[in-house]
């Protein structure tokens, strides 16, 4: 018991901060790019929503270190776009923590659009007319009943976004690196502890993971499930 | 005319062409599933887009293909109660009824609160709408629809999704909500009660085409057509030919009838009510059919019985399409548990549909 606390006391907590604000961020990002490519897929004709879903899709199903891959080539600062944004905006993605985000965002955003869409598909569509002939605006009615409908759907999307974005792993080791204090998230400290063969750090680095994951977890399914009223048990 | 519809619309598989033009407060359509009486409502309201035509409601042009006209549902100012009333199930029924509103302020609150009261929805006003009857369910629905003030209402099967004795008892509670609305009512629907009590004026739909239109007593009386007849209800069907200016031939019951009337010319079949016929016993008498029964069916307030006619011509429909309905009514029918099946029945010379 003492040598876990002086475990904990000696530890350098920087993989949790970074590993919780990406994953965070990340999850914020998906979430409303998520709803808001759900939305124009759906209107798409069958063709065209086939395109664009697995478009939307493939980073979920290609291996993160072959989306790591392209994002390493668009955003490299001898690439065009890198370069652009170095220059204008002064913004660094590769090795930095915007790469972190950039990276986790995209490998869990399909998580977010696929869910959300799965959701909206299953709305009566009735709603969103009753809603036009009641006046109410294309935003209000898409805020205020296709959002909260779909409620159970898209809490799910989130959870699965979140957990995915924090412990990403393969696209972030490409883009980001694992810099410590900067871009080393709990994924890359965990195996790079298991390398060094120090599996008490790494064991309670996968504890603490696991704490999370379930915390997040259980808060959002508390969160939401107080707004399910409306969900019927079978 | 307050509502000048004049619609039309090709998909693949169906093609929709009607005109609906009507001052009446109170309008009907009648139309089995697929006619394309859901599609004219959608179309009305906005949320269904159309080919080309035109739709106008008190002098506004709400679409017009020529001109390009096409305003968004959000503007029509025309309310539509939807088959499952389409309540939203995340909010209160308050805030359903306020949704229409717009910006949320104390004084829409009161006037939400006030529709709620006149529809008799007090204290349920924070239940979702999950938590409600049916019958609850289409007051908050109607509530919200009237908060805002429509110039027409559009009923979409509005007591489909009830069971039978809410149904009847909503029907009346339908009428009595409606009563203070000066606007036009459009209501669809495939039931004849409904409509019949209902409606004003009637438009019958069959497989997107208007077959019958006219005030509702007069196209129950005269459906002038097989398939509008049907759909009055009328259950009793025979080939008819003109045989005399006064008498007519009803070739699928080996009878022919002599009328007071003058006989119009190209008659090709005649309908009969089931409710409508005449037992007679004893000596045959003018426009009687023998009564051959096949089958009984006793109901709560009724019986049906089930006839055969006599000499079915050679040529004749098949011996089930032949089968000729009449139901009786209890008072009637105490008479014929005193006296015995009927040997005849006879046909009013008034209640025969002439049929093109």
């Amino acid at each position: 018991m003492e040598s876990v606390t002086e475990l904990a006391k000696s530890l350098d907590w920087s993989p949790l901060w970074i590993s919780l604000k990406t994953g965070i961020v990340a999850t914020v990002i998906s979430f409303f790019l998520g709803l808001w490519a759900a939305r124009k897929v759906i209107k798409k004709d069958y063709r065209m929503k086939s395109v664009l879903d697995g478009i939307l899709t493939l980073p979920m199903v290609l291996p993160p270190t072959v989306a790591g891959f392209f994002l390493l080539l668009i955003f490299s600062r001898r690439r065009p776009l890198g370069m652009f944004l170095d220059d204008t905006f002064n913004l660094q993605v590769v090795h930095t923590w915007l790469g972190c985000i950039l990276a986790a965002t995209v490998i869990a955003f399909p998580l977010m659009y696929r869910n959300a869409r799965a959701a909206f598909e299953q709305i009566d569509a009735d709603l969103v007319f009753a809603g036009r002939t009641l006046g109410m605006s294309e935003t209000s009615i898409f805020w205020r009943v296709v959002v909260p409908t779909a409620g159970p759907g898209i809490a799910s999307g989130t959870i699965l976004t979140f957990a995915r974005a924090m412990g990403e792993y393969g696209a972030t080791s490409m883009l980001a690196g694992n810099i410590p204090g900067k871009t080393g998230t709990l994924s890359q400290r965990i195996a790079m502890v298991i390398q060094d063969g120090d599996y008490v750090t790494a064991g309670f680095w996968v504890i603490v993971v696991m704490v999370i994951a379930f915390i997040a977890i259980f808060l959002i399914n508390l969160i939401t499930g107080k707004q399910m009223k409306n969900v019927r048990k079978w | 005319m307050r509502l000048n519809a004049d619609i039309r619309k090709k998909t693949a598989d169906f093609s929709l062409d009607i005109e609906i033009a009507s001052d009446a407060d109170r309008i009907g359509i009648l139309g089995e599933s697929g006619s394309g009486k859901s599609m004219t409502l959608r179309s009305i309201a906005g949320v269904e887009d159309i080919s080309s035509g035109r739709i106008e409601v008190n002098g506004r042009v709400l679409y017009d293909s020529q001109t390009k006209t096409n305003l968004k549902p959000q503007k029509r100012n025309v309310g539509y109660m939807f088959q499952n009333y389409a309540l939203f199930p995340t909010m209160s029924v308050l805030k359903n009824v306020m949704a229409g509103l717009g910006k949320p302020t104390e004084e829409k609150r009161a006037k939400a609160m006030e529709m709620l009261k006149r529809f008799r929805m007090e204290g349920l006003e924070n239940r979702l709408p999950g938590e409600l009857s049916g019958g609850q369910q289409q007051r908050a629905a109607l509530a919200r629809i009237m908060v805002t003030e429509p110039e027409l209402i559009l009923l979409d099967e509005p007591f489909s999704a009830l069971d039978a004795y809410l149904r009847d008892r909503m029907q009346l509670e339908m009428t009595e909500m409606l009563k203070d609305f000066p606007g036009q009512v459009l209501m669809v629907s495939h039931s004849r009660d409904e409509l019949y009590r209902f409606s004003e004026e009637l438009f019958v739909l069959q497989a997107g085409r208007v077959i019958r239109h006219g005030a509702t007593a007069d196209v129950f009386r005269d459906p002038e057509s097989i398939e509008a007849a049907r759909l009055t209800g009328c259950k009793n069907f025979t080939r008819a030919e003109k045989t005399g200016d006064k008498t007519l031939r009803l070739s699928d019951w080996g009878l022919e009838v002599k009328m007071t009337k003058y006989i119009p010319d190209g008659i090709t079949h005649a309908g009969y009510r089931a409710h409508r016929f005449v037992p007679v016993w004893g000596e045959r008498q003018d426009n009687c059919i023998r009564f051959i029964p096949v089958r009984e069916d006793e109901l709560p307030f009724e019986k049906n019985y089930y006839f055969r006619p006599e000499n079915i011509e050679s040529d004749s429909v098949h011996a089930d399409d032949s089968i000729i309905s009449w139901f009786v009514q209890n008072e009637e029918q105490k008479e014929i548990d005193k006296r015995g099946l009927p040997d005849w029945l006879r046909l009013n010379e008034e209640d025969i549909l002439l049929l093109k």
